[in-house]
């Protein structure tokens, strides 16, 4: 077998497994819940017929392993359970399926994520690359301490330094997200102007400072002086000679910052109220609605695992060692 | 050696009597040649910890009392005004400099004693014990730890022991990996065998033989692990997941007081309200990467070239 695919096979089969624990850790979640929290959930009120009905609606009488099996089986046709929220003592069950509620916001925040990355790719991988060409430059320097200082705030303090600057001093962006499905794009993008700068400056600084040591530990290495020293010219070392080891250490930074703004999304999303996934799994862990917060995890560890695994495979696939083996 | 250059003989420095340098005169050395930086970080710590260890002297209010008027504007009786249901705000930033910051320390001091136990542990015995361990933190580490931190808020509920559990035992994870790979260095040195071949325990091998010469780096992680962990409580009280009210907190303070940002074109002091607490949390981040930055520097050998 070549030994790319051998690698590439082993990494799949490594983040499945991961991906497997993480499972079993975030449905365990309902396991560690107190005896009484269906009296909990259903009110003082609720009779005992009523809560041993949601304890059967739950799966409670059947074997732990049982439950999970059936868990991740209806997960993976697009099932996630109901939420707590919207039960009562009196029986009536008033509760949506968690698909319902995630489904829409999904799209938000995929969106928000996605115009995030935009904008903050090219910027960083530029400000990165010419920051390790002129380093230990004025520029240089200058970029260092700005990136170093941003990434030393809270998310939310960036925020509310924008919303002060751009949104009430001098108004020109509105504070609060309020998109929904009817929102035409050019206004979708005009409303989340603030929610997405705010990850732009955040993930820039994490993301070109990456890019930067990157490219110097690149530039750095015996191979590229003897470029120079055979007289080829500045375009021609990075163009010809650095760039094809570069593309994995770029990728890296690319996939683990993607990664990183899955978190990132849930802070900025509650201050500017936004509606994605973030904001519903904040809202769900304050009212201990299990099946939701089970829910919005899953997706999250999904996403991050897949991204990180991208990042490993583009590293495997543009490794010149690795794509002509001796 | 540069000030008295003109006298100067070898033979008489290495003649001279050798003086062992007490641990003050050591530090003032270290201190006259740490950068500005540094030092401004150092300074910024000591007042943060002079505002918490005297919070209750130092506040003019208590951290809970509560005041006629809510939103007061600044004034010479509440500094800062006060929030949204009439506490005054200099004083509760004063308090959660005690709450946030205690909070935070109690956090990494906990996630240090996890990691670096189990680290010890995984790299001394090398055997099922570390391979079982190792792959235990990988898979924590695969998923984003603030998400963790919500899964496991929602199970346990939001009280302050829960939340200092739950992120300590998750951060303890990246503290078991750098422990884990510096101490596999020092394990496979002789003294250390010397010091098993003798009988020693496994309690005397990890503190007098192995910790000691893994000290620098763990120190410049604790610096920069409290930073994570303060800045994710930070973040959680933000949610309204982590400190709860009526305990003032930085995070909660920001979004308790947010609302008044909008009024920023009518009067610029209530708009700047909600980021005091805010860079209060930033101000602290940034100083304690300053003085980390210098410890790695001095540490790492490169301090003495110049």
């Amino acid at each position: 077998m070549h030994p790319v695919t051998k690698t590439i096979l082993e990494r799949l089969g490594l983040g499945l497994a991961t991906l497997f624990v993480v499972s079993i850790i975030i449905f365990s979640a309902i396991e560690m819940l107190p005896g009484d929290f269906g009296q909990a959930i259903l009110g003082q009120a609720a009779t005992e017929e009523t809560v041993a009905a949601f304890r059967r609606e739950l799966g409670l009488d059947q074997p732990a392993y049982m439950r999970y099996l059936q868990w991740v089986g209806s997960a993976f046709q697009g099932d996630l359970g109901t939420s707590f929220s919207g039960r009562n003592s009196s029986g009536i069950d008033r509760s949506r399926a968690v698909v319902d509620l995630i489904a829409p916001r999904l799209w938000n925040t995929l969106f928000l994520a996605g115009l995030t990355a935009v904008i903050a790719v090219p910027i960083s991988l530029v400000l990165g690359i010419s920051s390790a060409l002129y380093r230990n430059s004025v520029y240089d320097r200058t970029v260092n301490t700005v990136t170093l200082t941003t990434i030393s705030f809270p998310e939310f303090f960036v925020a509310y330094i924008l919303i002060l600057l751009l949104a009430s001093l001098y108004p020109v962006f509105p504070s609060l997200a309020n998109v929904d499905g009817s929102t035409p794009l050019f206004e979708r993008v005009f409303r989340t102007a603030l929610p997405a700068l705010t990850l732009t400056l955040v993930i820039v600084a994490h993301m070109m400072r990456m890019t930067r040591a990157a490219i110097i530990n690149l530039l750095a290495s015996p191979y590229i002086q003897m470029a120079r020293l055979s007289g080829a010219s500045q375009i021609e070392v990075i163009v010809k000679h650095a760039l094809p080891n570069a593309w994995a250490p770029i990728a890296t930074v690319i996939a683990f910052n993607l990664a990183y703004l899955v978190v990132g999304v849930v802070v900025v999303e509650v201050v500017f109220v936004y509606p994605g996934v973030g904001q519903l799994m904040v809202d769900a862990v304050t009212s201990r609605d299990i099946p939701v917060v089970q829910g919005c995890a899953l997706i999250f560890a999904i996403t991050y695992i897949l991204l990180n695994l991208i990042a490993d495979i583009i590293g495997i696939i543009t490794n010149p060692r690795l794509l002509h083996p001796k | 050696m540069t000030e008295n250059s003109d006298n100067y003989s070898a033979a008489g420095e290495v003649g001279a009597v050798l003086e062992k340098r007490t641990f003050w005169t050591r530090l003032k050395i270290d201190m006259k040649k740490s950068p500005w930086t540094a030092r401004f970080g150092m300074l910024i710590i000591l007042f943060y910890a002079i505002m918490a260890i005297f919070a209750p002297f130092i506040a003019p209010y208590g951290e809970a009392q509560v005041f006629a008027t809510p939103y007061a504007p600044w004034s010479s009786e509440f500094i800062f005004g006060t929030d949204q249901i009439g506490r005054d705000i200099f004083s509760r930033l004063i308090y959660g400099a005690r709450n946030t910051v205690g909070i935070a320390v109690a956090t990494t001091l906990l996630a240090f004693l996890i990691g670096g136990a189990f680290g010890l542990i995984a790299a001394i015995d090398r055997s099922y014990i570390d391979q079982a361990f190792s792959r235990l933190v990988d898979v924590f580490m695969a998923i984003p730890s603030l998400i963790f931190a919500l899964v496991l808020l929602s199970i346990f509920g939001s009280t302050v022991l829960n939340l200092i559990v739950i992120i300590a035992v998750l951060d303890s994870t990246r503290v078991f990996r750098l422990t884990r790979a510096v101490a596999i260095n020092v394990v496979v040195m002789d003294y250390v065998e010397a010091a098993r071949l003798r009988g020693e325990g496994l309690g005397w091998i990890m503190r007098k033989e192995i910790l000691p010469n893994i000290m620098p780096p763990l120190i410049a992680e604790f610096g920069l692990r409290f930073c994570f962990v303060f800045l994710s409580i930070a973040a959680l009280s933000f949610l309204g997941v982590g400190i709860q009210p009526p305990t003032a907190d930085w995070g909660s303070m920001v979004r308790e007081n947010a609302s008044l940002i909008q009024f920023a074109q009518y009067d610029l002091k209530a708009g700047l309200t909600p980021l005091l607490p805010a860079s209060a949390i930033a101000l602290l981040t940034v100083a304690v990467n300053f003085v980390v930055d210098w410890f790695l520097h001095k540490t790492s050998g490169l301090g003495d070239e110049q």
